[in-house]
């Protein structure tokens, strides 16, 4: 029979770094991320707490990772989240999505599943009315299958 | 008990006495003589409640040879701690006799000789006598039994009936609850119609709709036992569609999502539980990190990683139960509620010595019935083996390569590779192996032996995958099982290291050549999680091979260099 890359690594587990970039590029994403992370607070980088980004430790489907988020926030007409940056660090294109929120929105939270080229950290900012920004990310390693047991 | 060196002499004297023709019976007896049930099952009662636990029976009904690992490395934080020591550590550790039954029983020292002596561990009968005891002593109204999963799956009787040998006596023994991991292997449909059936709780605080991101089972049930209410949350195997097949179970996701967790604890506590027990399939290390960070459960009776400790491991005032696999143990925890909290408890790891404890007769009958169909072929012999066949251990283990072996003949490959399962039971040296002893390392619902070309650097890329599921510093992205066994390579590996840097020196055995990464290489296994894999079924690879070479005689496996 004849197998491709990924049926054959089905056997017992994958390999992480199938969709491999060259270092140049790799660097040239993490630099892209901070970027846009400081484009999107202002200049500074921001601060851990009050946002929480919950995302499988292993994704099942790399096509396709459910993550949320959620930010502590009265959401109040001078007290409430603006927005939210989500960035997949390791992406040829690591911006995702920016949620807008009003005070109105009554609760900052938001829910949707992204594409993941390889294991790499999902990023989450929050930016608030008073124009702070707080951070959280976590690592979703990309693998293909195992052998648990 | 005997020590060990007082046991070789009293062997020794025995035998001229008596002659070698005695030696079987002798040692049963020998075994009856230091043990009784008596011993094994009496426990001073603590409290009011008893959770009885039993875990990754994988399909075993009757007594059989289990070694335990001579290797089981601990990553990082929990290197040199529980369950991550073996041999004569453990042994001191815990301050057993060696050459003693619970030696035996909890380690692969003088396995073998140990193994003739005590005799088979583990029989479901055997099982039920010691459930029906702990109930009669403490009271049915105040027990719980607990099925940790790993239940329907692991046997040739299993795989014909699609678990329905493991269900029917599983069911007789009328659990409480139960969470599962290859339960799944058995697909959708299978799993549905049976959990729709059960006449108790299969619980998944951890599986959810693909499609919907909404939880798909019971998360968490509570009962009322012993004057208390015990809430118990299922927590499934997280890894379960990325070590196992997903396109069998395409509706389901699972993960950690310890969130939740400590969610349904809150519930529970809201809703007046009393004592909160996690029924988790998550693996040693990802519950023992799980109880550092979830407040507020007051017993894990974990399971999945296959580990048998005779004492629980408290982590931020959590019991952590590990009970053993295959039949072999079953624990009982004491649990003493006082004011609406647990204030104090007892713990007794069982061993099941089958020479010592009475088999439960309407339990034996029920076990012959559903294994009457298939009696013939369970008891056909296909070879004989003059090595001790095991597979637990990080690295290898000699029924792995039995079939890396038999996938390199029957396949006419360079390089074969077979997955680092933890079950599998074990055979002494001079035993016959049967039918039912083959499929007892490898009965499950995606045998095909595939043969395919990887170039040098996708094999390495393979080794340094399975090596971080294994050996990642944090327990979370653990999966648990133990290295893809190799056959036709070797390897150096440094398990502290990160991800593309573990693995070294590969080797093609053959010819001695370092193997090229830009070369493409011939390579068998079995096991492939993808749907459209081609190939004969793993058993007849293995039977076609023992046909050919009906002895098994397995050198040490030097090919694996551990380092750092």
């Amino acid at each position: 029979m004849s197998l491709t890359r990924r049926e054959a690594l089905g056997l017992t587990a994958g390999a992480a770094a199938f969709i491999t970039f060259g270092g140049q590029l790799a660097h040239a994403a993490a630099a892209e991320t901070e970027e846009a992370i400081k484009a999107f607070s202002g200049g500074a980088m921001p601060e851990s707490g009050k946002i929480s980004l919950e995302a499988p430790e292993i994704a099942e489907n790399g096509n396709t990772v459910p993550v949320s988020v959620s930010v502590d926030s009265p959401m109040t007409a001078d007290n409430y989240v603006e927005s939210v940056l989500i960035l997949a660090e390791g992406n040829p294109s690591p911006a995702v999505a920016t949620f807008h929120f009003t005070a109105m929105s009554g609760e900052a939270a938001a829910k949707t599943r992204i594409r993941l080229a390889k294991t790499q950290n999902v990023i989450a900012v929050a930016k608030m009315s008073d124009g702070t920004t707080f951070m959280d990310k976590k690592e979703v390693k990309v693998t293909i299958g195992g052998c648990g047991g | 008990m005997f020590s060990r060196r007082e046991f070789l002499m009293a062997a020794t004297a025995t035998s001229a006495l008596l002659g070698s023709g005695m030696a079987g019976g002798w040692s049963k007896l020998m075994a009856q003589q230091g043990l009784s049930e008596d011993t094994l099952l009496s426990m001073e009662p603590k409290g009011n409640l008893t959770l009885v636990h039993i875990t990754d029976i994988h399909a075993q009904l009757k007594p059989l040879y289990f070694r335990e690992p001579s290797i089981n490395l601990g990553i990082g934080d929990v290197n040199g701690l529980p369950p991550h020591v073996t041999g004569a550590d453990f042994l001191k550790l815990y301050d057993i006799e060696p050459g003693s039954p619970d030696a035996y029983a909890l380690t692969s020292e003088d396995f073998v000789s140990l193994a003739k002596t005590y005799g088979r561990m583990g029989g479901m009968d055997r099982v039920a006598t010691i459930i029906k005891r702990i109930r009669s002593e403490r009271g049915a109204d105040n027990c719980l039994l607990l099925d940790g999963g790993d239940t329907w799956q692991g046997s040739y009787t299993a795989n014909k009936t699609l678990g329905e040998d493991m269900i029917t006596v599983m069911n007789s023994l009328e659990p409480d609850a139960m969470t599962g991991h290859w339960e799944f292997t058995y697909g959708t449909d299978r799993v549905q119609e049976v959990i729709d059936a059960l006449p108790f709780a299969f619980l998944g605080s951890n599986i959810y709709d693909n499609e919907w991101d909404e939880p798909a089972f019971e998360a968490w049930k509570m009962f009322e036992r012993g004057g208390s209410k015990i809430a118990v949350i299922g927590q499934a195997f997280p890894y379960t569609p990325i070590a196992n097949p997903r396109w069998m179970i395409p509706g389901w996701s699972f993960g950690i999502r310890e969130e939740d967790i400590a969610k349904h604890v809150e519930e529970a506590r809201a809703e007046g539980a009393e004592v909160v027990v996690l029924l988790s399939h998550n693996g040693f290390d990802v519950d023992r990190k799980l109880a550092s960070r979830v407040d507020g459960i007051d017993v894990v009776l974990t399971g999945h990683t296959h580990d048998a400790l005779p004492e629980p491991v408290i982590v931020n005032g959590t019991l952590v139960i590990a009970s053993g696999s295959n039949g072999k143990f079953v624990s009982r925890v004491d649990l003493d509620v006082k004011d609406g909290k647990v204030a104090g408890y007892g713990y007794r790891l069982i061993p099941v010595f089958s020479d010592v404890i009475t088999p439960d007769a309407d339990m034996a009958a029920l076990i012959d019935e559903v294994r009457a169909p298939f009696a013939d072929e369970l008891s056909r012999k296909i070879g004989t083996t003059e090595s001790l066949l095991y597979r637990r251990g990080n690295f290898n283990g000699t029924f792995d390569d039995l079939i890396c072996q038999a996938l390199l003949e029957e396949r006419d490959a360079q390089i074969s590779l077979s997955p680092g399962f933890r079950w599998g039971t074990s055979l002494l040296p001079g035993q016959d192996i049967t039918v039912e002893d083959l499929h007892n390392a490898c009965a499950m619902t995606y045998p095909a032996a595939y043969r395919s070309q990887m170039s040098g650097q996708t094999i390495k890329d393979i080794l340094e995958d399975v090596g971080d599921n294994l050996f990642n510093k944090d327990p979370y992205y653990q999966q648990g099982g133990d290295m893809v066994r190799v056959g036709g390579m070797g390897y150096t590996i440094d398990p502290n290291k990160e991800i593309g840097e573990r693995i070294s020196g590969m080797t093609l055995l053959a010819t001695g050549e370092a193997i090229d990464p830009a070369k493409d290489y011939t390579v068998a296994g079995w096991a492939s999680v993808n749907e459209d894999t081609e190939g004969p079924a793993i058993w007849d690879v293995v039977e076609n091979h023992l046909s050919k070479h009906p002895t098994v005689k397995l050198p040490d496996n030097q090919s694996v260099k551990v380092v750092g």
